[in-house]
């Protein structure tokens, strides 16, 4: 059976310049910051960063901002009264913005993680998200067409796995991680405790081991 | 006029008995605190949860359970979690029944401006309010009726980008409700001014009850 479990720093060791990473989290819950902090350690730059905010404060994602290692931000909502480390480098023109509406967010990474080419959806219609985008009338109503977001790593953070990477995760920490899950070629998990194959209720599990890569363990 | 309190308050009350919700961040936060226990109104957070509680102080804060503003807040009896695809299809599917979000602009046909000013310098962020725009099966709006500088928000045609097109079915503001209907804009509520009044303050034709 393959050893998934690793520390922060080999985990991330195979981020390449230029990936796109894709990173959980809504706010501080539920994101994998020492993943993160390993990853400013690996020295990877050129990123493309998704997810949903752009950091907050001066630790986690901010931490990655601030270290200058992206060179695109795609999120639904940068704007935030802790976000100075991405609002200073996005006025000083060192960051570019993409920003997606946050349904077609999780929505895109769904498409990438299911293998779904593309699909209509109806949010945006009519507003500046949609202009120049290809559009189609469906039983009366418009759609715009939307493209999967893949991720070359996924960098997220569960409660428990066990050892065969079966994942939980905790209230509304859960966010974006079962689909980014899916959504990228490698995903890396951090939990808070790994458990032994058979001790997680397969009721219960929210992410599929099939799903995660590599573990590494982060007692809170 | 009316404080921003018993605009809440209002809204609440308007709330049908067993709806699920979804409440904005920033002001229609506020709505939660006047909804009862035994009304069985269920609360939507975009970020993964349905059955949300109150706002807790910083203190009590668990800070894997927050709302869409980042805040604290409790799980009720009966709360559900679930992950982001899901949250959205759950707006998107037509299965919230109302959402209540603030805005910059509303039109008189129900177009809504919520998301950006159009300023260059401003940094643009939107979240999910295009997605509740264009899947609860109610957007209802809670604002000021005017700007501080007295320009009315409820406009023939809005001025700031679009957050969703024909969407909005009531307008709840400080000094009177309107409800967007496709025959035009109806006032419903008057808060101590009177119809002529409000009437010569718009350039949206009104309808009187």
């Amino acid at each position: 059976m393959k050893t998934l479990t690793t520390d922060a720093l080999t985990a991330v060791k195979e981020v390449r310049d230029g990936d796109t990473v894709l990173v959980g989290g809504f706010g501080m819950a539920g994101m994998p910051v020492e993943l993160i902090d390993a990853l400013i350690e690996h020295g990877a730059g050129d990123l493309t960063i998704v997810s949903n905010n752009a950091g907050n404060g001066d630790t986690g994602l901010a931490a990655l901002l601030a270290a200058g290692r992206v060179r695109k931000m795609v999120c639904s909502f940068p704007r935030q009264s802790d976000s100075w480390v991405f609002d200073g480098l996005y006025r000083a023109g060192k960051i570019e913005l993409e920003l997606v509406p946050q349904g077609n967010l999780a929505e895109r990474m769904r498409a990438a993680g299911a293998g779904i080419g593309a699909f209509f959806c109806p949010t945006g219609v009519g507003t500046p998200i949609a202009e120049g985008r290809e559009t189609r009338q469906i039983n009366g109503r418009e759609y715009v067409l939307e493209y999967p977001i893949h991720g070359d790593v996924a960098l997220i953070r569960a409660h428990h796995a066990d050892r065969l990477g079966n994942l939980v995760y905790r209230k509304t920490a859960r966010n974006f991680g079962p689909v980014m899950a899916t959504a990228a070629r490698t995903t890396i998990a951090q939990v808070s405790q790994i458990v032994e194959t058979g001790e997680l209720d397969p009721e219960a599990i929210v992410t599929p081991s099939i799903y995660v890569d590599r573990l590494v363990e982060v007692t809170p | 006029m009316s404080s921003k309190d018993d605009l809440a308050r209002r809204v609440a009350a308007d709330i049908p008995d067993g709806s699920y919700v979804n409440l904005g961040i920033g002001q229609p936060t506020a709505i939660a605190r006047y909804l009862t226990a035994g009304s069985g109104v269920i609360l939507h957070t975009e970020n993964g949860m349905l059955g949300m509680g109150e706002v807790v102080a910083d203190e009590d804060a668990d800070w894997d359970l927050t709302n869409a503003g980042k805040q604290p807040v409790t799980e009720l009896p009966g709360a559900a979690y679930f992950h982001h695809a899901d949250s959205f299809a759950m707006m998107r599917g037509g299965h919230l029944d109302v959402c209540v979000m603030g805005a910059f602009q509303v039109s008189a046909t129900g177009d809504l401006a919520n998301w950006h000013t159009g300023a260059p310098d401003a940094i643009p962020a939107v979240g999910g309010a295009m997605d509740l725009a264009a899947g609860a099966k109610q957007v209802w709006v809670m604002m000021t009726l005017f700007t501080k500088s007295g320009e009315p928000k409820l406009v023939p045609s809005c001025t700031y980008p679009l957050t969703g097109k024909t969407c909005v079915t009531r307008v709840y503001t400080d000094v009177a409700t309107f409800q967007i209907t496709p025959d035009g804009v109806r006032v419903t509520e008057l808060h101590g001014i009177g119809f002529e009044e409000l009437a010569s303050r718009l350039d949206v034709p009104l309808m009187q009850v």
